[in-house]
């Protein structure tokens, strides 16, 4: 559905390319006959190991982190609860970009004057920027999904003799994983899309090399639409594994 | 029958929500094999005394002390309160399992042991939605038993049933009691409880207003709440 749309208003895009007689469109940049045009599409795609690999240290960094912030988060004692509280307050409150340049140009800043010679590459930088920025979401994930689970479940894993830790291991987080999952994938899809900020701080990502073919080639509205396609190959084969992993997680359930 | 042997010692004990009052200092000794109904009206404070006995709410002032051979409390709750993704056999193996550290088949012994006694072997491999509320309750109780309780706590265990399977889980909870289980069980089924308690304690607002034996409280209850409690349950 999603797919046959996309065609659709692509096409007509193309046809629309086609149909001018100006140069509006200029495919040769990127046509894969061409062995410039080839060199370019390699040089483009190659930006996906990158972005890929990116997304997936970052999402997985994140949840982590989440799941570290949302422990707290559903203590009875509000003193408990604070720290983690504010923690999604502020890091939900900043965005992206800035955050970026603050752990990329100001925290080695930081790193010297304490005497540490911490340089952060942008590979780095880009991930644990994206991770933390991520984490106060799925930190909210977590809460709401084990809070969706009743307390009954606590009291009884109790008066089984279960501690805290095998209660959360044994009882509650495979029961909120139904509720967790889903969002958590989706969020997923975000950090993809953010990943292309880290372009900004020379990481060699899908949007980085873009940038870099149009500065030499002169040809942005071809090679941004490619980069557009390229970030909607990433979406929606995420998405089916999403849908995929609900109707497997439902067929488990009606057992 | 009871020993002289004290299981619980409640003395004391004073219980507030913020600045509700829920339990007024209530004293309560317990013997060991002793069979205890507690009963009175909704929003007395029956599920929160018990509650305080297990530890699954804190108390501001007094004191609950539980023998020290006594210190496994189990709990069958209104709500059963199953783990749903797991199954039957899986909800009996987990605490034997992880808290008390049996091995898998010792476990999976134990647990069709105590769902031959809750008369439901067969249900083993089932996820709880798939049994009906009696079922359910019973396989509650058999989780519980599981854990080797020397006290068993029941909190109004078929209130949430429909009527055909209230016996069912009345009868379960008979054996346990002519095993000569202490328990103690809040619940309105007054059948049960003239056949079973040894005493009866009746709460009103957050207070024991009276105990007794099952033959003093129904005949000649002292109080005029509990009368008056009585005679609106006794009319269903
Ligand atoms: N977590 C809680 N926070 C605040 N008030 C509570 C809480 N739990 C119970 N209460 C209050 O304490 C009082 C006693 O509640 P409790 O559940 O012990 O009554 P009960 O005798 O078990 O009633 P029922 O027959 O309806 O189960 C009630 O007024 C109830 O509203
Ligand atoms: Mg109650």
């Amino acid at each position: 559905m999603r797919l046959n749309t996309f065609y659709a208003v692509f096409s007509l895009l193309l046809l629309t390319g086609c149909a001018s007689t100006s140069n509006t469109w200029g495919w040769y940049v990127i046509n894969p006959n061409t062995p410039s045009g080839l060199a370019n599409i390699k040089f483009l795609l190659n930006g996906f190991g990158a972005t890929i690999s990116l997304s997936v240290i970052a999402a997985l960094m994140s949840m982590a982190i989440g799941l570290f912030v949302a422990l707290p988060s559903i203590s009875q004692n509000r003193w408990v609860r604070l720290p983690s509280r504010v923690y999604v307050e502020i890091i939900r409150a900043i965005p992206l970009l800035p955050m970026l340049f603050w752990v990329f140009y100001g925290l080695p800043v930081i790193f010297k004057s304490m005497g540490l010679n911490i340089s952060i590459d942008p590979f780095w930088g880009a991930i644990i920027t994206l991770a933390i920025s991520d984490s106060a979401f799925t930190a909210e994930i977590y809460r709401s999904g084990i809070q969706s689970v009743s307390k009954g479940q606590t009291e009884a894993a109790k008066t089984v003799g279960l501690n805290y830790v095998q209660t959360m291991r044994y009882v509650i987080l495979p029961q909120a994983i139904r509720r967790i999952l889903p969002p958590l994938a989706n969020q997923f899809i975000y950090i993809v899309k953010m990943s292309a900020f880290a372009s900004v701080i020379g990481m060699q990502e899908l949007t980085r090399r873009a940038n870099e073919l149009v500065v030499t080639e002169y040809r942005p509205l071809e090679i941004y639409t490619l980069l557009i396609l390229e970030y909607l190959v990433l979406v929606l084969i995420i998405s089916f594994g999403v849908r995929w992993l609900e109707r497997k997680m439902d067929a488990d359930e009606s057992k | 029958m009871p020993s002289t042997q004290h299981a619980i010692e409640i003395t004391g004990l004073n219980k507030w929500f913020d600045d509700f009052h829920a339990l007024k200092d209530i004293n309560l000794t317990i013997s060991q094999g002793e069979r205890v109904v507690i009963c009175g009206p909704s929003g007395s404070g029956k599920s929160t005394l018990i509650r305080c006995i297990n530890d699954l709410e804190t108390h501001q002032s007094g004191e609950i002390i539980v023998d020290d051979t006594q210190a496994n409390i189990g709990m069958v709750f209104q709500q059963f309160n199953l783990f749903p993704h797991l199954t039957v056999q899986q909800n009996l193996t987990l605490g034997p399992m992880k808290a008390l550290g049996l091995s898998k088949a010792d476990a999976e012994e134990r647990a069709m042991k105590f769902l031959e006694r809750v008369r439901i072997p067969e249900q083993a491999d089932k996820k709880p939605r798939h049994l009906s509320g009696g079922q359910q309750q019973r396989v509650a109780i058999a989780r519980s038993l599981c854990m080797s309780p020397e006290i068993m706590l029941f909190d109004e265990p078929t209130s949430a049933l429909d009527p055909e399977m209230i016996a069912e889980v009345l009868d379960v909870m008979t054996d346990l009691a002519d095993d000569g289980m202490t328990m103690i069980v809040v619940t309105h089924e007054m059948g049960f409880a003239r056949k079973v308690a040894d005493r009866m304690v009746f709460m009103d607002g957050g207070e024991i207003i009276e105990t007794g034996t099952p033959k003093e409280f129904f005949s000649t209850p002292k109080s005029k709440r509990c009368k008056l409690f009585l005679e609106q349950i006794l009319q269903h």
